[in-house]
């Protein structure tokens, strides 16, 4: 989908992003993750040629994103940015109409298209589509943000620290519905953070810069249980690497055959969740049920901290 | 109505009875004159120059504003930031040359009449302008131009949708301080035989007639006032609503 070939940026000596090379896969979720100043934005920057590379190239579904002005390429990729950056001087609609009306959508289609998202978005269209920016909370702005990127339906989804402003509760609302949105439309996302947590919350691949080097891009779980040096090891966490391994894993794909008298947990919930349960219930056994409220298996404490380990 | 509103409209009512009826202002004036001299301006029409005055200026004023808005556009793009010490320079010229300077200047090269008037108030009120053009045009975050390059505008594009409306309030400030400072200024350009309300402020310093300086003034004076407010409600239409958040 994204094939990025020794993209490298230099200003005068200083080289911020050195020789990386990787390839995003269609309809996933990948995480740059690296201390300020690893070159990640500048990295996500060079996607769509906010910033142009030194050397190297991107290629998109094979054509290389040069082949076309710049600005033409940017109304393809959705872009969403740290603080939003919405125009305050036009309404939520407005703004969320911004890419459709550079492409020259029919006013009908871009009316049908912007109150879907708002919809999706939870922002009753009623209340909020003439509203202007500042009316709005923090988090809705944000969500108006993500909102205007999507709106040209676009098959990339570049976003750069989507979520530094918000409180911890928005931002894990925020995220929920980032999974959401991505699952829906099927949109291939590459997303910045310096927030690890956050990378392995939606991630399902995660690339680790450190000084505009590319150190690791590996599924989370590999980046933990084989991290290419102390940097990445150091970077994932190396007091809670356990946990976090737990916390990648479902209930659902670790259940074992089997009932349990114990508390009930959703397939969907991570096994560092269903750990925690049953350590609190001081109970051995829980009763994993599928989404249709049916069992599904049975996991035990054993289970559980056999999987928390390479 | 509020009481600002109250006090608009009497300035307004005013202006307009003495320039269309002056001559029952005539008792008020009357004290102010010696020997018999007429108390209202009896050697042209008072509403006539009153809005010859205003059509120098306003002539003067659009030629300012297309000039300093361009220059102000032209020095905050990339390519264009060279120029900005350049421009900065000829544009303070511009205001620091006294206006009366540029009129015994222009008189020798274009003639007696309107022309040397309008091009003082042109060179006059550029600074404002551009200044303020400057200083709307940096006010818009960096994060908003970010992200109207991100959703793919043009340099153009960005420029006319999200660069000036959001600087045209200080924009607007800027001819507003410009049009303002003309109207009392432009009286100077009866020196030079330009129509205006300078004529009877002349008038009335020869022959010695407080009257007369005083109407000119006062009518003069008026205009400025009026204008000026009728382009801070402009402005105030125009800015965005504070946010509570």
């Amino acid at each position: 989908m994204i094939r990025i070939e020794g993209l490298t940026k230099q200003y005068d000596t200083t080289t911020v992003v050195d020789d990386v090379s990787f390839e995003v896969e269609r309809n996933s979720i990948t995480v740059i993750v690296g201390t300020s100043g690893s070159g990640k934005s500048t990295l996500l920057r060079m996607i769509n040629r906010l910033v142009e590379p030194t050397r190297g190239r991107v290629l998109l579904d094979g054509s290389d994103t040069r082949s076309e002005p710049a600005y033409l390429l940017r109304r393809r990729i959705g872009y969403a940015i740290q603080g939003n950056g919405l125009f305050p001087h036009r309404t939520v609609a407005e703004n969320v109409a911004t890419v459709p009306r550079l492409l020259g959508w029919p006013d009908e289609r871009i009316r049908a298209r912007v109150s879907e998202l708002l919809q999706i978005f939870q922002l009753d269209p009623a209340l909020y589509a003439d509203a202007l920016p500042a009316q709005l909370s923090g988090g809705q702005q944000q969500r108006v943000g993500v909102a205007r990127a999507l709106a040209a339906e676009p098959a990339v989804l570049l976003m750069d620290e989507p979520f530094g402003a918000l409180d911890p509760i928005i931002r894990a609302k925020a995220q929920e519905d980032l999974l959401e949105i991505q699952r829906r439309f099927g949109t291939t996302v590459v997303l910045v953070t310096h927030d690890m947590d956050e990378a392995f919350r939606l991630g399902h691949r995660i690339a680790v810069m450190s000084q505009g080097r590319l150190l690791q891009y590996d599924r989370p779980a590999t980046l933990l249980t084989h991290p290419a040096d102390s940097f990445v090891a150091r970077m994932t966490g190396l007091s809670d690497r356990a946990l976090k391994l737990l916390a990648l894993t479902s209930a659902g794909e670790a259940a074992l055959p089997g009932r349990s008298e114990g508390p009930r947990v959703a397939s969907s919930a991570s096994l560092r969740e269903v750990l925690s349960e049953l350590l609190w219930r001081r109970t051995d056994s829980a009763l994993v049920l599928g989404e249709d409220g049916a069992p599904r298996g049975q996991l035990t404490v054993a289970a559980i901290l056999a999987r928390a380990h390479p | 109505m509020s009481l600002a509103n109250l006090l608009r409209l009497a300035a307004l009512a005013l202006l307009l009875s003495f320039l269309l009826s002056p001559q029952s202002f005539a008792p008020l004036f009357a004290p102010l004159t010696h020997y018999g001299a007429p108390p209202i301006y009896d050697q042209g029409n008072l509403l006539w120059l009153a809005l010859a005055q205003l059509a120098t200026v306003l002539c003067a004023a659009a030629a300012s504003t297309l000039v300093a808005v361009g220059l102000g556009i032209l020095v905050t793009r990339p390519l264009g930031a060279q120029f900005l010490p350049l421009s900065r320079t000829l544009v303070n010229i511009g205001q620091t040359f006294p206006p009366v300077a540029v009129l015994a200047i222009a008189v020798p090269l274009v003639g007696f009449g309107e022309k040397p008037t309008l091009i003082a108030l042109f060179a006059y009120g550029l600074l404002p302008i551009f200044e303020n053009t400057i200083a709307g045009v940096r006010s818009v975050p960096p994060v908003v131009l970010e992200a109207a390059s991100g959703m793919g505008m043009s340099p153009g594009e960005r420029l006319r949708r999200v660069e000036l409306p959001l600087a045209m309030p200080l924009i607007l400030e800027g001819i507003r301080l410009s049009l303002v400072i003309s109207v009392g200024t432009a009286t100077i350009g009866s020196t030079v035989a330009a129509k205006g309300l300078g004529e009877v402020i002349i008038a009335g310093l020869l022959s010695s007639n407080n009257a007369f300086i005083l109407q000119g003034g006062l009518v003069t004076g008026l205009m400025a006032v009026l204008l000026y407010d009728a382009l801070v409600a402009l402005e105030r239409r125009l800015s965005l609503p504070v946010s509570l958040d």
